[in-house]
This record gives C-alpha cells, sequence and structure tokens, in this order.
C-alpha cells in the first residue's frame, strides 16, 4: 500500500487531505506542522509527502529542505499544498526540492489525480 | 470519485474562530513602534488558514475578505507598510467582522453586508495607503491571487494561471497557434538534479502519453562511462514526438513542475492536419484566460453560494439539537439572547480534552468492572461468613465510583483563558474611544472550572472590566493632577481557594464615590432616611438597577448589560460578588464561583417531614441553641448572640410554609451558614449525614423559588431541597422576608 505523510497545520485541511486520501486507497499519516513531519519522516519510510507551506514551528519549504537531506527521502515525491500563486513561492519550493505543488483551493479529485501521476 | 467536504465544515468553523482569536490576541499584542515579526508573521497564518479553508468550502465571501486581510497583513510582515495604529484597528475591526461573517454562514443567516462593506473600506483604506506611497513590491503575486481564491478552482484553471511564471497570461498567444498543429515535438533536456526533486522523467512522458500517441527517443550520448557514472544524476535527454490535439499549454502543463529543471523546447510537428476543435476542449479550457474575466468570476461566485448552501445543510441538524438541549436553560434567562449569541453558543458545542484525561478514565473504568464481578460473585454464593468481603467491596465500589466522578468531572474543566481571551481588546477598545491610557494584566490564566460556569462567566467578565475602565479609570489629566500616573492599571486574576475558583477584578482607579452612592439610594427610595449601611452594603448597590454614580452615560456604560445582570447571571451560578472601594485609590472587585455547578459536598438535614441540604462550604458551625442568647429586633426578626456579633435567624418552615416538630428554639440545633462574610443562623429539626449530592435544576423541572438554589434525589428516593444561602441572606434583610433587590416575580407568591 502506497504511504503518505499528509502535513498541515489546519486541522479540517489535514482531515479533507486524510480522508480523500483513504478513500483512494492510500494509507495516511498526519502530521500538524513541519517539524512534527520531520520526526515522524525520520521514523518511517513515505513513498510521497504532501505539505502545506505556512506553518508554525517549521513551514513547508523548510520541510523540504529536511526531507531532502535525508538518505531516505533523497528521490521521494514532495507537493506543496499552497494558496501562494505567487511565482517565488513555488520558485522557493522548487529550490528547496519540492517536486511539485497544487494549488489550494483544496480539490479531493485534482489531489487524487495529481497523486495517481507521481505514485503510478 | 467524489468526496463530500461539508463533513469538514464544522472542524473548519472551530479552527477559523480559534484562528480569529489567536488574530485578535497576536493584533492587541503588536506594539507600533517595535511590531514583533513573530507575532505578525503568527496573525497571518491565521488569516491565510481561514482564507484557503474558505475557498476550499467554496465560501467566496469569506475568502474573497481574508485576502485584502492576508495581504496587507504580509505587506506588514515584509515590512513593506508600517505598523500604525490605524492599521491595527482596520484590522481588528476586520477580525470582528470575519468573526460575524462565519457565525452568520454557521447559522445559516444573511451576511451582515453593512458591517462588511464598513471593514472591508477600512481594509482598502489601508491597502491604498501603500499603493500611494512606494510603489513596487509584488503586484503580480496580489493580482493573481484572487482568481485562484475564488471558487473550486479546477486544476487546469490553476496551472494556466500560473504556467510560465510572470504572466498569468503566459499561456495566450500560442494557444490559438497550437490549435492550427497536428501535434507537438519536444525537445525534453533535464539537468543533472531532476532526479532529486522527485520527478521521474518515466512519470511526465505517462502525463504525456495520456494526450496522445507518444514516441520517445532516448539520447544517451552524453551518458558518462560507467566507472564515473553517478546513478543520483540525470545525463539523458529525450527527443518526443507527441501527435495530439492538445495545445500548447496542454502540454507545457505537464512540464510544469520541472520547466526551471530542464531545457524544454516545443514546436508543433510539421505537415500535419488541423485537429477538430472538440477534441482537446477539456485540455485547452483554461487558455482563455483574460479577456471573460468578469463571466468566471460570477460563475466561481454562484459556485460558492451553492456549496455553501449545501454546507449549511449539512450543519443544520447539529443547530437544532443544540438548540433544543440548551432551550430548557434559555427559557429562564431574560430575553436578550439575540442571534448573535445563540450562534456563539453553538460553536462551543464541543470540547477538547487531554488525552491523558481520557486514558486515567479508561483505567477507571477497568477498575470498576473488576470491582462489579467482584461484587457479583460475592452475590453469587453469598452467606454471613463473606460479611465482611461485601462491605470491603462496597468500599471499594464507593472509592471507584467517586474517583470516576472527579476523572469525568476533570474533562469538564477548562482553563479560563477562554474567558479572558475577550477582554484584553475590550480594555483596549473602550479605552481608545475614552481617551484614557490603561495596562491590562491577566493572571492565573490556567486556572481550571467547569465549562458551563466559565461560558456563562464571559459576559460579566467583559461588563466588569469594560466598566472598570469607564467608570474606575480616571483621565489621564485627572489622574496626574491626583498625583497618579496618567496610564492607569487594571489586573484580573483567577485562583482557586476552597471548592471555589475566585476572580479578582482591581483597578487603581477614582473608586467608588460611598456618599454618592447612598445619596443616590435614599433619593431612589431604596435605602430608607437614617439607615445605616456597612460598605459592603453600600458597594452592593451598584448592582441595583438604575443606580449609576456616572452623571451621563457613556456609550460604553449603557449598553443594555447593567452590572445587576451580571450580578443575576453570577448568582445563576451560585456563585457571589464581593466589591471593596477606597476613594482615590481604585476598586476590587472579586467573584466567588462554585468549580463545578453540577456536583457539591451538602450537610443534610430535616425540618418537618422535609431534608434539605446546604453546601458544607457554606456551614461555619452547628450548635445548639441557647435560648439566652436569642433576641428579638424591631424590624429585623430574631437573632442569635454568636461569636459577638447578632446572626439572624431564620426558620425554614415559615419562609416555606411547611409544618415543623420544633418550634421552640432553645435546645434546638441552628446551622450557621456564611455568605460573603454574612452569617446566618438556619434552625433545623435534626442534623443528618453529610453527602455529595448531583444537582438538579429546580428551575428547569418546576420554577424558581427564590431561597432555593436546586433540588437533589437522595439516596431513598426521595427529593431534597438545596438551599441558596446567599439568596437566604438577601431575604433575610430587613426582617421582611423580601429580598433587598427584588430580582424576580416570583419572590412575591414564595413570601
Amino acid at each position: 500500500m502506497v504511504k503518505i505523510l499528509a502535513v498541515d497545520d489546519s486541522a479540517s485541511m489535514r482531515q479533507m487531505v486524510t480522508y480523500t486520501l483513504k478513500q483512494g486507497g492510500y494509507e495516511v499519516t498526519e502530521a500538524v506542522d513541519g517539524a512534527d513531519a520531520l520526526a515522524k519522516a525520520k521514523g518511517g519510510q513515505f513513498d510521497l509527502v504532501i505539505t502545506d507551506v505556512n506553518m508554525p514551528k517549521m513551514d513547508g519549504i523548510t520541510l523540504v529542505r529536511e526531507l531532502r537531506a535525508l538518505p531516505a527521502f533523497k528521490f521521494t515525491p514532495i507537493l506543496l499544498l499552497t494558496t501562494e500563486s505567487a511565482p517565488e513561492k513555488k520558485q522557493e519550493g522548487k529550490q528547496a526540492g519540492a517536486t511539485g505543488w497544487l494549488v489550494k483551493p483544496f480539490d479531493p479529485d485534482q489531489l487524487i489525480n495529481t497523486i495517481k501521476k507521481v505514485v503510478n | 470519485m467524489s468526496v463530500d467536504l461539508s463533513q469538514f465544515l464544522q472542524t473548519f468553523f472551530e479552527e477559523s474562530f480559534e484562528g480569529l482569536d489567536i488574530m485578535e490576541s497576536g493584533l492587541l499584542e503588536l506594539d507600533p513602534q517595535h511590531p514583533d515579526t513573530e507575532v505578525l508573521h503568527t496573525v497571518f497564518r491565521a488569516a491565510h488558514s481561514i482564507k484557503g479553508g474558505a475557498g476550499t468550502f467554496g465560501l467566496s465571501a469569506i475568502s474573497d475578505f481574508t485576502h485584502r486581510m492576508e495581504t496587507l497583513l504580509d505587506r506588514l510582515r515584509a515590512g513593506e507598510q508600517t505598523v500604525t495604529p490605524e492599521v491595527v484597528s482596520a484590522l481588528l475591526s476586520a477580525v470582528d467582522c470575519l468573526r460575524g461573517m462565519l457565525e452568520a454562514i454557521k447559522a445559516e443567516q444573511e451576511l451582515d453586508s453593512e458591517a462588511l462593506s464598513a471593514a472591508q473600506q477600512a481594509l482598502d483604506e489601508q491597502l491604498a495607503l501603500r499603493d500611494n506611497g512606494a510603489k513596487g513590491g509584488r503586484p503580480g503575486a496580489e493580482q493573481s491571487a484572487p482568481a485562484g481564491s475564488g471558487g473550486l478552482g479546477r486544476r487546469g484553471a490553476n496551472a494556466g494561471s500560473s504556467g510560465s511564471g510572470s504572466a498569468p497570461a503566459g499561456a495566450g498567444p500560442e494557444a490559438g497557434e497550437g490549435e492550427q498543429g497536428g501535434g507537438w515535438h519536444i525537445r525534453f533536456e533535464p539537468e543533472a538534479h531532476l532526479l532529486t526533486t522527485g520527478n521521474d522523467p518515466a512519470r511526465l512522458f505517462r502525463a504525456l502519453s495520456d494526450l496522445g500517441a507518444l514516441t520517445v527517443h532516448c539520447e544517451s550520448g552524453e551518458l558518462p562511462a560507467f566507472e564515473a557514472l553517478d546513478p543520483e544524476s540525470c545525463c539523458l535527454s529525450w527527443d518526443l514526438e507527441l501527435v495530439t490535439g492538445a495545445t500548447e499549454a496542454a502540454v507545457r502543463e505537464v512540464f510544469e513542475w520541472v520547466e526551471d529543471d530542464a531545457v524544454i523546447e516545443i514546436t508543433p510537428l510539421s505537415g500535419s492536419a488541423a485537429p477538430a476543435a472538440e477534441d482537446h476542449g477539456a485540455a485547452a479550457e483554461p487558455a482563455p484566460e483574460s479577456a471573460p474575466v468578469a463571466a468566471s468570476a460570477t460563475a466561481e461566485v454562484e459556485e460558492g453560494a451553492e456549496a455553501a448552501a449545501a454546507a449549511g445543510a449539512a450543519a443544520r441538524p447539529a443547530a437544532t439539537a443544540s438548540s433544543g438541549g440548551t432551550a430548557a436553560a434559555t427559557k429562564s434567562k431574560p430575553a436578550k439572547a439575540g442571534a448573535r449569541k445563540e450562534a456563539a453558543k453553538k460553536s462551543s458545542s464541543s470540547i477538547r480534552v487531554d488525552t491523558e484525561k481520557i486514558d486515567v478514565l479508561i483505567d477507571m473504568v477497568g477498575e470498576l468492572v473488576i470491582t462489579q464481578s467482584m461484587l457479583s460473585q460475592i452475590g453469587k454464593e453469598f452467606s454471613a461468613d463473606r460479611l465482611e468481603e461485601l462491605q470491603d467491596g462496597l468500599a471499594q465500589l464507593e472509592r471507584n465510583t467517586r474517583e470516576l466522578q472527579e476523572s469525568i468531572m476533570r474533562i469538564r474543566m477548562v482553563p479560563i483563558s477562554f474567558a479572558y481571551s475577550r477582554l484584553p481588546r475590550i480594555v483596549h477598545d473602550t479605552s481608545r474611544a475614552l481617551g484614557k491610557e490603561v495596562e491590562f494584566t491577566m493572571e492565573g490564566e490556567q486556572t481550571e472550572l467547569d465549562k458551563t460556569v466559565m461560558e456563562k462567566i464571559i459576559d460579566p467578565l467583559v461588563h466588569l472590566v469594560r466598566n472598570s475602565v469607564d467608570h474606575g479609570i480616571e483621565d489621564p489629566a485627572e489622574r496626574q493632577a491626583a498625583g497618579k500616573p496618567g496610564k492607569g492599571k487594571i489586573s484580573i486574576e483567577a485562583y482557586h481557594k476552597g471548592g471555589n475558583i475566585i476572580i479578582e477584578i482591581v483597578d487603581d482607579g477614582r473608586g467608588i464615590n460611598r456618599d454618592k452612592l447612598l445619596g443616590k439610594a435614599r433619593a431612589a427610595g431604596l435605602v430608607e432616611e437614617g439607615e445605616e449601611l456597612s460598605d459592603a452594603e453600600v458597594y452592593d448597590l451598584i448592582f441595583h438597577p438604575g443606580l449609576s454614580t456616572h452623571d451621563e452615560a457613556t456609550e460604553y456604560s449603557g449598553r443594555g448589560v447593567g452590572m445587576d445582570v451580571v450580578k443575576r447571571n453570577i448568582r445563576s451560578l451560585s456563585g457571589s460578588l464581593n466589591v471593596r472601594s477606597a476613594p482615590g485609590q481604585g476598586t476590587t472587585i472579586t467573584i466567588s464561583l462554585p468549580l463545578t455547578l453540577s456536583i457539591l459536598d451538602g450537610q443534610l438535614f430535616r425540618v418537618g417531614d422535609q431534608t434539605y441540604i446546604v453546601p458544607l462550604v457554606s456551614v461555619i458551625e452547628s450548635l445548639q441553641v441557647d435560648g439566652a442568647k436569642v433576641s428579638g429586633v424591631t424590624g429585623r426578626g430574631e437573632v442569635y448572640h454568636w461569636r459577638e456579633a447578632y446572626v439572624p435567624i431564620v426558620r425554614l418552615h415559615e419562609l416555606f410554609d411547611t409544618e415543623p416538630m420544633r418550634h421552640e428554639l432553645s435546645g434546638g440545633l441552628m446551622v450557621i451558614v456564611e455568605d460573603e462574610e454574612t452569617y446566618l443562623g438556619v434552625f433545623v429539626d435534626d442534623l443528618l449525614d453529610q453527602q455529595q449530592v448531583v444537582i438538579k435544576s429546580l428551575e428547569a423541572n418546576y420554577l424558581r423559588v427564590p431561597g432555593i438554589a436546586g433540588a437533589t434525589i437522595l439516596g431513598d428516593g426521595t427529593v431534597a431541597l438545596i438551599l441558596d444561602i446567599a439568596g437566604l441572606v438577601e431575604m433575610s434583610r430587613g426582617g421582611s422576608r423580601q429580598p433587598l433587590i427584588p430580582e424576580r416575580e416570583e419572590s412575591d407568591e414564595a413570601a
């Protein structure tokens, strides 16, 4: 089963992402911010990480950078779930090593379609 | 796959209200001279989350409005615009407006468009400030954002607007050209680090083959010798031929994530026929971006409205259920509960509990089960010699029950910081409007109390604090003239004392003018001429409806809720109020509340065939009446000489019109009870047990009776009344058994 780490500080967003992914047949682990996600990533293996950008403690961009530094996450697809349509935010994410991004508003079908492409 | 998102709406509301609280306290914390960037980030994040969620749920009014706040906050945190008191005020009123909007949506009510446009205008004014001044920054971000934040945007639309980086219309010019071609030749030369972004060329090719027939030609010329091969680097490049009706924009979209990590050249395949327009309908849709902006905007609004309606429908059952539950309680309250209040009530119908507390509960239930099985074992094969075992088992059951009860009560305990949260704002707004300077401090935020008590104490606290700013603290000039610092101080502190929680509101203002207050009370006929009152009794008059020492009512003192309502609310929580004041030095208001409303330790006693209960915390002493110490005082009924004071004697049988076993005081039993340092002697026939009792509301099941706080059901199934000591104290004043402050109409029937 494909394992996904879903990171968002907003409970409703986390619930929606998790629910959608589980409906799509994926196994989901939730994290409430970047620091939590990093700790969980170090403690397990995931096939994909999907993270919010604006979060307390550790933001999504820093999380991407930290994850890429871990051998187990060198090639793992990491998607940013962001409301920022500003190009420089995406640029920043890309430079940190993010695979791609999904633009909010959150759309379940869009999420599933994108994930299907990324994780086969 | 279709996913119903409305089930998450409740969570969204909860976290949005939390977010608004965070924004509010953050904004109040901001010092315009030295704005704390971390605080600005926090406030920004909260606005950002609300915007994101609102967009997802199709609440476009919310997301559009939040977008303005977010833009402003973004400039503040980036240092592009300075933090001024005006910006903070505009943002604070935006927070209020947003809260109102969310509450209205939650309660399925109309949005207050007046408030919305006022708050919007205030924000726009602040936004315009920067626009007129230092232009620059990043206009691109601001312009493209609203499109994305509208309704339920599709991937195509999003990708289109963000596609080639700088311009949303990037897909525009080539789109027409693409429609002519029958396919595309794509040159794809990734940089070596492509793989370490998690992007896999094979994924891109799969996505392309979804668009049409794909031919892949791989160039491996750059591949180094095997010894030098770094498997983590990508040294291959590709020439791709895609026969498709899709536009260049659609093809480019596939490469959206890698366009900065690779050379991508897309050229039309030569000599191919023009495809039918319908073929590429789905993929090409996002292309016409620039022209019909207005049209797409309205479509989004409609979509948003629909989603909101659907979400509202889902929320409805919950709403009716909760209003049904509170109906009994609301009935007896003054009919001031407006729609806004109702909505606020619904929002707090859930409670967050530390998992540790739940674990403790589970442990205890486990023990209870063990005890139960032990007892049932004894019951099955009972003989007289197992009596001791049975008693042990019952003792254990009692312990389990008590522990379980305590733990469950603890679940309902929440820190008082929830009730505090609105206060800094009240002080900020009131002092600003009145031109006063106030330093406000809060202590004991983590002091826990029952959730119901906490919810009901919010309004009284708000009123008392506002009152302190308005009536207590003087104008800076007046303060300086009195030799005090121009900035006044108000503090609120909560702490536990015995079975109560004490909340103290202290100000260093002008204090209460005792003579003026007494004069007014005399003029109003509340206090008879020549009647001397203690300080406590005089200060208590501020809670009398229609008595104010302020000569003119200000906007902030006359807001419908008077001090009498404050007192009534606190009394309805079985709490009490105490005022101390020193002229020129300030006023201290002390509120004492029970930790919980549902269980109390009581002293049981009997009068006639009725059993009564007084809260154990109120009982000072039980004694046998010495006839010599009883005396009658004109207009004050009977009093008892006790500890160098004269204590009024209450005969319950007279009060409640029952037949006692004993009329003769001398030699009988009397319980001395206390409320706020006022003592009463309750004459009783017999003292019974002390035990914990569960309080049932008499008001909800029958009607409110003065002097009675509630009722309980005893072990033998009979009903016992719980006395309201504060009520009895008031009834005993003046000997008339009429409360000094007539609070309820029923008091006439009962007296």
